[in-house]
């Protein structure tokens, strides 16, 4: 056959996507991924600001337990009285926090929106592999959010059994006297699972198969590989966490006894199907952060990104590893103590590709020409929040130690570090980095660096004490700490705790002033405002349906030849036909 | 200043045989991660400052260093498995090789009370001098105690935070643990997984005696004998 040249590609590929599509179509049932990414980061916003209220509410409780919560007095009986929050409405708070910020705010951002985003744009493909599945994904997953949040309105209220769920607790209503509500928390996550298996199996298809011409394995970018990475975890993770729910909802609505012990069930049986799923899930959560930070990282160092295929590698390890490391959260559970040391094993050394990745990126600092601009100021929060997070975890993969910080604030502190100083900032940096290619504005830099600086130090003084907590004793998921008297000299901690969650919450308000008057009045971006190197930046911002006019960009290098010393400029784009010696051994 | 970077001021007081290897080995990891963490932190810092940008310099072209890569991925390995391997024997001693004692307990959870049920005098369970307290662990101080945890209910956790002990009660199952108590006192017994609406404040209390008052307190209990 004759090479493809002229007469193909000058064919205007794309003429479908110049009929009208009407509003319906272009706004609300779109099968762009463009679309479809940008509803997702509506939702998952959406959803951050019930997530984060709800946890104020928390921590009002536990700094001045019992008394009224300004502004919640209209809250009718008995989910609280005169805006105190009663014991039940606590477990109901924190499970739902958990939940929302988890479920309905990371995922939908950094897997949803961000994948949906850069995947097709980032390897050089017009739209994602499944158009309409992609736009169904989204919807079953609004779905997923309208049953999450009407368990808030049921009799008997909404799930108060923690993230985690532990069965018996969860298994029979008498337990805890929520009905519906537990019932509605599990058909949401079944639903949302789905949601997520459409988008994982749309994501997997799309990067093996709709790679532009020249892009190989090793030319991707390091938050194309995470999130590839990410699908795979979740095509496997969910079908366990699904099952575990349908017998969970059975247990509750059908009278089996799969999770409760005098039907001759196994209480532990729920925690090894949710935890199966749950270790491989915060890795969900943690590494297309990881892959944002090297992306944002290399861009604004101006230089490649240190041991790029150790970067790759360690991610593997990790997706790999993190299906045999979920007995860690289970070794005061009663499990074979045994089973608990080979866990402890494999703990221990899924803290090594960590590590790497942590060492890689202080590589790639190491000699840069460092820009200081919100996304990288957010991605250098990441990295040193990630380390406290990752270096907590040890303590915690020791199982003796373990014995006494497990179900304490230590595990709080642990998982905020990771989740909040790691998922979170990846998210703002990826926000604020990529804002410019959705929306075709800037996001206003003062304002920006406003809120960070805002959020990284009230971020800490949260969490840091939380660790002092934890030593100190403090369990987790209690009430009223004032109800022990080993707590009693820790509760001016909980004071500081909860004034500085007060401060990080409306750190908060310059991001959002910034996001919707950038959205309208921002700077106009141009192509490339970065000078970055990857193929989204060669698309106009925001690109147009089908990404690029006529030719699908052709890839020459990988995405980080930054600073190449025969080119003029400090940036060589991935789809630049320059033929540049120097390269010609990478 | 400094005292509040020690762990002792934060600790619970330590008042078990093995919770002071526990809190030997906390420390251990604290000071390894506390030395990692300022190592990275200061590089970073340091790399931020010297390499800003600054006009007419560009950055280097560098792609990695194999050898330094597989120095740091050797090197963590090794503290990592050696925590671990410092770890399994306390853990060992402390869940899987109870030392045999003739001080033994039933502790019960059951929304929202520890029930503690002592053998009486024969040291036998279910027999007629069995007596059954809520919430009140008495014990003898330097004694190995065994507790037999079971559930009425959901799942709780047995924790003696000034003995470092946590352990899951789990319903429809028996789970032995063990403790020596060091010094006589009054300690609490919360519950460290969530139960329920009153899983705050569910909470019970361990008297460690010394000898003799623990003769005397038997003597109270079981009078008859
Ligand atoms: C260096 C790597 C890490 C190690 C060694 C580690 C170790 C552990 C261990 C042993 C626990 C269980 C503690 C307990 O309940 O007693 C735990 C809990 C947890 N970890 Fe990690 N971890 C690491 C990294 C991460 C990352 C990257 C994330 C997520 C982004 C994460 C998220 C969590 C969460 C959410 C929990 C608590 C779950 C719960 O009980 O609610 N961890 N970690
Ligand atoms: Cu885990
Ligand atoms: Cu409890």
């Amino acid at each position: 056959m004759a090479e493809p040249t002229g007469i193909q590609t000058a064919h205007p590929v794309e003429h479908v996507h110049h009929e009208e599509l009407g509003f319906w179509r272009t706004y609300v049932f779109s099968t762009d991924h463009k679309t479809i990414a940008k509803q997702f980061l509506f939702l998952g916003l959406f959803m951050m600001v019930i997530g984060g209220l709800l946890a104020l509410m928390l921590r009002w409780q536990l700094a001045w337990p019992e008394t009224a919560v300004p502004g919640f007095g209209w809250v009718p009986e008995p989910y609280m009285f005169e805006g105190i929050i009663p014991p039940e409405t606590y477990n109901m708070l924190f499970t739902m926090h958990a939940t929302i910020m988890i479920f309905f705010v990371i995922m939908p951002i950094l897997v949803g929106c961000f994948g949906n985003f850069l995947i097709p744009l980032m390897i050089g493909a017009r739209d994602m592999a499944f158009p309409t599945l992609n736009m169904l994904s989204f919807w079953v997953g609004a779905v997923a959010g309208v049953v999450m949040l009407t368990g808030f309105f049921v009799p008997g209220g909404h799930a108060a059994t923690g993230w985690t769920a532990y069965a018996p607790l969860s298994a029979k209503a008498i337990y805890t006297g929520v009905d519906w509500g537990q019932n509605l928390w599990c058909i949401s996550l079944i639903i949302l699972a789905i949601s997520s298996m459409m988008g994982s199996i749309n994501y997997i298809t799309t990067i093996i198969n709709m790679r532009a011409p020249g892009m190989t394995w090793f030319r991707l970018p390091l938050v194309i590989w995470s999130l590839f990475i990410v699908a795979i975890l979740l095509l496997l993770a969910l079908p366990v966490l699904t099952s575990g729910l349908a017998m969970l909802l059975f247990d509750r609505m059908a009278g089996t006894h799969f999770f409760l012990p005098e039907g001759g069930g196994e209480p532990l049986l729920w925690q090894h199907l949710f935890w199966f799923f749950g270790h491989p899930e915060v890795y969900v959560l943690i590494l297309p952060a990881m892959g944002v930070a090297s992306d944002v990282l290399s861009t604004f160092s101006r230089k490649p990104i240190f041991g790029y295929r150790s970067m790759v590698y360690a991610l593997i390890g990790i997706a790999f590893l993190s299906w045999l490391v979920w007995g860690h959260h289970m070794f005061q559970s009663g499990m074979n103590p045994a089973l608990g040391t080979s866990f402890m094993i494999s703990t221990m050394i899924i803290a090594v590709p960590s590590a790497i990745k942590t060492f890689n990126w202080l590589g790639t600092l190491y000699g840069g020409s460092i820009r200081f601009t919100t996304p990288m100021l957010n991605t250098l929060a990441f990295i040193s929040m990630f380390v406290i997070g990752g270096l907590s975890g040890i303590f915690m993969a020791s199982t003796p130690v373990d014995m006494f910080i497990h179900d304490t604030y230590f595990i709080v502190a642990h998982i905020h570090y990771v989740v909040f100083g790691g998922s979170i900032f990846g998210l703002f940096a990826a926000i604020y980095y990529w804002f410019p290619k959705m929306f075709g504005r800037m996001m206003n830099e003062p304002l920006g660096k406003i809120h960070f600086w805002l959020t990284f130090v009230a971020f800490n003084c949260v969490f840091i004490p939380m660790h002092i907590l934890g030593v100190g004793g403090m369990m987790r998921r209690i009430y009223n700490p004032t109800q022990y008297e080993f707590l009693a000299s820790l509760q001016p901690i909980n004071v500081f705790i909860t004034i500085s969650a007060i401060v990080l919450g409306l750190a908060q308000i310059p991001f959002v002033i910034n996001f919707f008057w950038s959205l309208f009045a921002g700077k106009e971006a141009g192509r490339n405002p970065w000078q970055a190197n990857t193929l989204e930046w060669s698309a106009p911002s925001p690109p147009p349906h089908g990404n690029w006019g006529e030719k699908i960009p052709v890839v020459y290098h990988g995405p980080y030849e930054y600073s190449v010393p025969e080119v003029a400029e400090d940036y060589l784009p991935q789809d630049s036909p320059l033929v540049v010696p120097a390269l010609a051994k990478h | 200043m400094l005292e509040y970077l020690k762990l002792e001021t934060w600790l619970p007081e330590n008042v078990s045989t093995y919770g002071a290897e526990i809190d030997f080995l906390f420390y251990v990891i604290y000071y390894i991660t506390g030395v990692a963490f300022i190592l990275v932190a200061a590089a970073m810092v340091a790399f931020l400052i010297i390499f800003r940008h600054r006009e007419g310099r560009r950055a280097r072209y560098v792609h990695g260093n194999t050898v330094l890569e597989i120095v740091w991925t050797v090197g963590t390995a090794l503290i990592v498995i050696v925590l671990g391997i410092m770890s399994e024997p306390l853990w060992a001693r402390i869940k899987q090789q109870v030392p045999p004692s003739d001080i033994q307990v039933r502790v019960t959870g059951k929304q929202f009370n520890w029930e503690i049920l002592y053998p009486g005098p024969d040291g036998k369970f279910e027999t007629a001098d069995d007596v059954q307290m809520d919430n009140e662990l008495h014990v003898p101080v330097n004694r190995v105690v065994q507790v037999f945890l079971t559930s009425k209910d959901v799942i709780h956790s047995f924790f003696l935070p000034n003995l470092r002990l946590k352990q899951d009660a789990l319903p429809g199952r028996t789970i032995q643990a063990w403790f020596e108590a060091t010094k006589p006192g009054v300690y609490e017994i919360p519950c460290a997984e969530l139960c329920g609406f009153g899983h705050s404040g569910m909470l019970g209390y361990l008297t460690v005696h010394s000898a003799k008052d623990y003769e005397k307190w038997v003597k109270e209990q079981w009078p008859q004998s």
